[in-house]
């Protein structure tokens, strides 16, 4: 089982991950980027949130523009040695300006948890023995860092100029 | 002089940032260690993690891979390097092709302390190994070198804060292994690099940096290209995310034998690689808090300041014997202030392992430094060390003191100063030992009239076709192989790692454990028998071409 880490808590996942064959349901929903780009029009008029989930070989810059019509990106973690998504979400924060919640899903440790919160990831699926401690210990760990990233977070380099 | 004082020398040194951030990676570190102790990550989840950290698991024990930040020390740090050595391994350390240095016989439980008593003299150990940008390496005669355009050490310290534990960059596909140089003269093996930088003067007689990409040594060696004719120097770090963006999004991760940055950089094509990299680059520049303000790089340059080298020295080089004419023409280089040089302590007495120092040598050594170096010495890649500001008139003095300790070998440059990784000796990876060929073939040549006549010779060996020892960029490459349980040796002949890079080329069927040292004797006669007035053996090569060097290798005309 897992369960869901947002803003520092335990959340309910709105969304439900529809697969790219079934009928949708009502309520926000979830749906891969090959559903998206069969039912585009359709998921946008319904009056209701979607999320998009993206591979890890799926750039998010090939959504475009409609980027900003989703609610929440999910980008996955095949195995939790691919680095792309840190890529993805970071291009997502900064170059498309996108707003919405980013969660990690899929195969990723406890101890990269800091570098996906850095690079703009803001929600988290987790396994049931990860708690809301270790999450907030994760982000603790290290004080200072030496390079800008999403989280805006001020580099040693700030600090050390407002000495 | 016993214990003398520890000298200061100009270098970087922590601020209470760099401290902070240094001690706490300790602690996480530890406490990863304690999970995996404890049973809470498997092997396979800490692997990525210790690497990160660059400890490895060779085949006897734990390695520990220690950072020697682009390869300079002071005196102080290479005493805590003895006392690690002494207190926590065999006695000994090893200094590797990229300026650092491992201890091969850890054990997993004493790591947090070394970390910890790495992290008093301000090193560590972060990202010396791993998916990730790797210990930075520069020129070790930087700040020394007569021919230097400028010091490349501050650039490459603000390369190093940059990527430390760079959130964006630490899975990458594959390991990713940056150079800064300086001179004209390539002493980093920059083209062999993933990303390198070269500090330029342009027609303007402005300063800037050209950069290259995918270079590599591996199954599939490269040499790198360039990317960047001219970035100008508050562009620099904007340019190398740039790089890196591009890289972790389309470097392969289906196959970790094609997932270097050497790989995407060929199948893209420069060209196109270059527009890629200059798209994230202007957009990570017109955002600018990656830009480096001359300021900020000036803060750092101030730490590398020039010594302050005494002036009114005789520039002449004192008398003290046959021996230490020898030694002079090779192991000492010219060095930027009247009255000063350089010198090179090579770690490769014939018969030694190369790049091995014991625990009294590294504490001998660091008493010569606070002596008569101002503190401080550099770790070459070629697997020897380096005074880099001693005056003149002092070097018999340290002459005399090398051949206590067995360093004074003549042969910086020669045939004997060998690279070998550590090999079936040590290594999983490995498919043959490559330290008793290195110290066969020191043995066969160890008459130094011999090796002079010789002249500029570099012979690397690498046990295993991922490279550890630089074969591809020996002037006589040696790569061992297993063939059906049995070790065998390849020659590859015509590789450089200098501004005249170049790949070696495979010779033939590999020799037996026994054969290769005559073999790479043949092939010697034959460069002694056919060079032209002030050749190389790497000039006669490339001006003959394999075709007689292999004739002789295998015996078909007598040599």
């Amino acid at each position: 089982m897992t369960k869901l880490i947002k803003s520092g808590a335990y959340a309910q996942d709105a969304y439900a991950p529809v697969a790219d064959d079934a009928a949708l349901p009502d309520g926000p929903v979830l749906v891969s980027l090959a559903r998206f780009n069969k039912d585009r029009d359709t998921l946008l008029a319904r009056n209701t949130p979607v999320g998009i989930r993206l591979q890890s070989s799926e750039n998010p810059e090939q959504v475009g523009q409609d980027v900003h019509h989703f609610a929440l990106i999910s980008l996955e973690f095949p195995k939790f040695r691919d680095g792309r998504a840190l890529s993805w979400a970071r291009i997502l924060r900064t170059r498309l300006g996108f707003t919405g919640e980013i969660r990690a899903v899929g195969d990723f440790l406890y101890d990269q948890v800091n570098y996906q919160h850095r690079v703009g990831f803001d929600a988290w699926e987790v396994p049931d023995n990860f708690t809301i401690e270790m999450f907030q210990r994760a982000l603790t760990e290290m004080t200072n860092v030496y390079q800008p990233s999403a989280d805006g977070k001020k580099t040693i380099r700030d600090l050390r100029a407002a000495r | 002089m016993l214990n003398p004082k520890p000298v200061e020398p100009n270098m970087y040194r922590y601020d209470e940032f760099d401290a902070r951030f240094v001690s706490e990676r300790v602690e996480q570190f530890a406490s990863q260690v304690e999970r995996r102790l404890k049973g809470e990550l498997t092997e396979d989840q800490f692997k990525p993690l210790r690497l990160m950290n660059g400890l490895y698991l060779q085949l006897h024990a734990y390695m520990l891979r220690v950072a020697v930040p682009y390869g300079t020390l002071s005196s102080k740090q290479m005493r805590k390097l003895a006392h690690i050595a002494r207190t926590y391994d065999k006695d000994f350390g090893h200094f590797t092709t990229r300026q650092n240095i491992q201890y091969n016989w850890i054990k997993l439980v004493d790591v947090p302390a070394i970390l910890r008593e790495l992290a008093d003299v301000e090193m560590h150990a972060i990202q010396t190994s791993g998916n990730c940008i790797r210990n930075v390496t520069a020129d070790h005669f930087a700040g020394a070198a007569a021919d230097e355009i400028e010091d490349p050490r501050p650039l490459a310290e603000i390369i190093r804060q940059w990527s430390s534990l760079h959130p964006e960059f630490v899975f990458l596909p594959r390991k990713f292994k940056i150079a800064v140089g300086g001179s004209p003269h390539d002493r980093a093996a920059l083209k062999y690099h993933d990303m390198a930088v070269e500090i330029v003067r342009n027609e303007a007689g402005r300063t800037g940096y050209k950069v290259l990409v995918g270079g590599g040594m591996g199954r599939t060696p490269y040499i790198a290209q360039v990317i960047g004719d001219f970035v100008e120097k508050d562009d620099i770090l904007s340019f190398m995310e740039a790089v890196l963006r591009v890289y972790n999004e389309q470097g392969r991760r289906d196959n970790i034998y094609k997932a270097r940055i050497k790989i995407l950089t060929n199948s893209l094509g420069i060209e196109e690689m270059r527009r890629q990299v200059m798209v994230e680059f202007a957009e990570i520049k017109a955002r600018g808090s990656l830009q480096l303000p001359k300021a900020e790089l000036d803060r750092i340059t101030a730490y590398f300041a020039p010594p302050k080298f005494e002036t009114g020295l005789s520039d002449e080089m004192p008398q003290a014997g046959t021996d230490f004419v020898n030694w002079v023409k090779t192991n000492v280089s010219k060095h930027r202030a009247p009255g000063y040089a350089i010198a090179t302590i090579t770690l490769k007495t014939p018969g030694q392992v190369p790049g091995d120092a014991t625990s009294a040598q590294m504490d001998t050594i660091a008493d010569l430094m606070d002596e008569f170096s101002l503190g401080e010495v550099r770790v070459t890649h070629e697997q020897n060390l380096v005074l880099p500001h001693v005056r003149k008139k002092d070097l018999p003095a340290i002459f005399a003191r090398l051949k206590d300790l067995d360093f004074a070998s003549a042969n910086a440059g020669l045939i004997t100063d060998i690279i070998a990784c550590p090999g079936l000796d040590y290594c999983d990876l490995a498919n043959a030992r490559s330290i008793p060929i290195a110290q066969g073939i020191a043995r066969k040549f160890e008459n130094l009239a011999r090796q002079q006549d010789i002249g500029e010779l570099k012979i690397k060996i690498s046990g295993c076709i991922n490279a550890c020892g630089h074969h591809h960029a020996g002037h006589i490459g040696i790569l061992g192989v297993d063939k059906k349980g049995v070790e065998f040796y390849q020659l590859v002949l015509g590789g450089s790692g200098a501004e005249d890079a170049s790949i070696g080329e495979i010779m033939g069927p590999g020799f037996g454990e026994h054969e290769i040292a005559d073999a790479v004797e043949r092939v010697v006669n034959v460069y002694i028998a056919q060079r032209k007035d002030g050749e190389r053996f790497l000039d006669t090569y490339r001006r003959l071409g394999m075709a007689p060097f292999k004739d002789a290798a295998y015996g078909k005309v007598a040599a």
